[in-house]
């Protein structure tokens, strides 16, 4: 049995879940072993009916005091009871925080391997890997032993499709013995940030600057183009490292992962930390001093020279030809 | 409060990853070192955290003989001493790399335990979860902010629109993200002092991975062509008939 562990919050699962379990299926029929997944806590009751269109056989409700909310490790002991009961020969999540958090705790509770952001799993003898590294810049061809085989899939590694015909439903509900330890670390208060300003991840246009942008005050006329296009500012790690940017603004493999139907990439060479986080970008619009830099073969169009000079030129064509 | 904070020696990769002949390795003969950004910023966690409260803070990694230059430069920044894991050049598995950490701290006991959240080169996402476990400890990941205070540590992590918090008793392990804070520079007289710090060496071997690298790969490229608009302030008239065909002016 393939076991994928359904991720949710109160009750809300997202896109990486509904792909893990498309990966797990894709799986299962290789291996000729059913689909089973688990939902923990009353929450998740009715994505029973999401992983069953998913082609998951058995849907295990995992219920007890202390699942209410996330709690890490209770969710692993939770994955761990099911994989041990029920006989998993792989236990699988989405490499999200929340799916790469808890398969962590499952590997270290059983003592087992886990590969981390898989796109492709051969399951020979022993079970060959496909893994990203450096946020996808580099591919690791590996080698997964262990009794249970435990794996996190990486985003968009497959498509989140349901299955052609969905499993006849049968949810089980599962009672895990927690213990103190294991309810821990939860979920103790949640904080909502203020809402107002457009998110890099949601835009549809973005407008990047990072080192030929020279400072802070050189990304007033980035904010002014990002302004007239609807869209948001975004930079580099060059940016933020040296306090030119906050964070929240970093866009890269440990900052923001963008999809805008268009990135303008202002003064940005194009390290591999940043190519991670605007390759979902529809078309990236390079504008640089720099012909050879390696942004370049990300870009689809480009305007060589200062982007001090550029940026301006295009807010004030912009406005010109909307008649004002 | 005693306090200790992991790094890994990764290359600084740049624009373009080229590999080694045998595909096993990155070509870092062009290629400086440094360690994975969320590690900078565990780094200077580290080194607040004692400031605030006093104590001592001690950096360790496991890797080649190299990775003291990663240990100096966080000594520079502020760091007591450093502990250094050194193989033999392999590459440890996350579960060996754990169990070696976790060997080695096991009879200097810390308050807290500092890691990066993932390093930016495998992106294993388990060896601060694993030594948590071997060690017993409480674990939180993803910290974004962190409060140490009556012997608990309060930690924020990102979740959509929000933060989450959570709450640990100390002793814990906390793996903690980019952006909880700005890593300062490492002054010259940092940097002197460092070369004086003591660095304790031991050797470690793994004991056999359960995830064994065969062979690395570049992914497909994209096999974009570029269409140059122009050069100069002269090329924004091309833009805006670009952005006209987006349907954006």
């Amino acid at each position: 049995m393939i076991l994928v562990l359904v991720e949710h919050d109160r009750g809300r699962t997202n896109e990486l879940s509904l792909e893990a379990l498309a990966f797990g299926r894709q799986l299962a029929e290789r291996v000729s072993e059913p689909l089973h997944a688990l939902l923990v806590g009353e929450f998740a009751r009715p994505l029973a009916e999401v992983a069953h269109a998913f082609g998951a056989e058995v849907v295990y409700l995992a219920l007890a005091d202390g699942l209410e909310d996330y709690a890490p490790l209770a969710w692993a002991r939770c994955l761990v009871d099911v994989v041990e009961r029920e006989g998993a020969t792989c236990a699988l999540a989405a490499a999200s925080e929340r799916g790469a958090e808890v398969l962590a705790h499952a590997a270290a509770l059983m003592d087992e391997p886990l590969a981390a952001n898989c796109i492709a799993v051969e399951p020979a003898d022993p079970w060959l890997v496909t893994r990203q590294r450096w946020g996808g810049s580099l591919l690791e061809q590996a080698r997964l032993s262990g009794r249970v085989r435990l794996l996190t899939v990486a985003p968009h590694a497959v498509l989140a499709e349901e299955a052609p015909s969905p499993a006849t439903a049968e949810l089980r509900e599962v009672t895990p013995e927690l213990t103190e330890r294991d309810v821990e670390v939860r979920v103790t208060a949640r904080v909502e940030r203020g809402a107002g300003k457009l998110s890099l991840s949601e835009a549809q246009v973005v407008v990047g600057g990072g080192r030929g942008v020279g400072g802070p005050d050189g990304f007033q006329p980035l904010e002014e183009l990002a302004g007239l296009l609807g869209g948001a500012v975004g930079c580099s790690r060059v940016a933020t490292s040296n306090g030119w940017r906050p964070h929240a603004d970093q866009i890269g493999q440990t900052g923001a992962r963008i999809g805008p139907e268009l990135y303008v990439a202002c003064g940005i060479s194009g390290a591999t930390q940043h190519i991670v986080g605007c390759k979902g970008a529809k078309r990236i619009l390079v504008i640089n001093s720099d012909p050879e830099a390696p942004i370049m073969a990300q870009a689809d169009y480009a305007v060589i020279g200062d982007l001090h000079q550029i940026v301006p030129a295009i807010s004030a064509a912009l406005r010109s030809a909307r008649g004002g | 409060m005693k306090v200790l904070v992991c790094v890994k020696r990764v290359p600084m990769t740049g624009g373009r990853i080229v590999l080694t002949a045998d595909e096993r390795a990155i070509d870092t003969r062009f290629l400086g070192s440094a360690v994975s950004p969320h590690e900078e910023c565990a780094v200077e966690e580290a080194v607040r955290v004692v400031e605030a409260h006093g104590g001592e803070s001690v950096v360790l990694t496991l890797g080649p003989s190299e990775a003291e230059e990663q240990l100096r430069d966080a000594m520079a920044l502020g760091i007591d001493r450093a502990i250094l894991l050194e193989t033999d050049g392999r590459e440890l598995d996350p579960g060996e790399t754990a169990s070696a950490i976790a060997q080695a701290v096991s009879s200097q006991p810390f308050d807290l335990m500092l890691f990066g959240n993932e390093a930016a080169d495998t992106g294993d996402y388990q060896v601060g979860v694993r030594v948590a476990h071997a060690l017993g400890l409480p674990c939180v990941t993803g910290a974004k902010e962190l409060e140490i205070g009556d012997g608990r540590a309060a930690v924020r992590r990102e979740a959509g629109a929000g933060w989450e918090v959570f709450e640990v008793p100390l002793p814990a392990v906390v793996a903690v993200r980019e952006g909880i804070n700005l890593p300062r520079y490492p002054s010259v007289p940092g940097r002197l002092r460092a070369k004086g710090k003591p660095v304790e060496r031991s050797q470690v071997a793994g004991s056999g991975a359960g995830l064994e690298m065969i062979r690395l790969a570049l992914p497909e490229d994209r096999g974009k062509e570029v269409r140059v608009l122009g050069r100069g302030p002269e090329a924004a008239a091309a833009v805006i008939d670009l952005l006209r065909d987006l349907g954006m002016v």
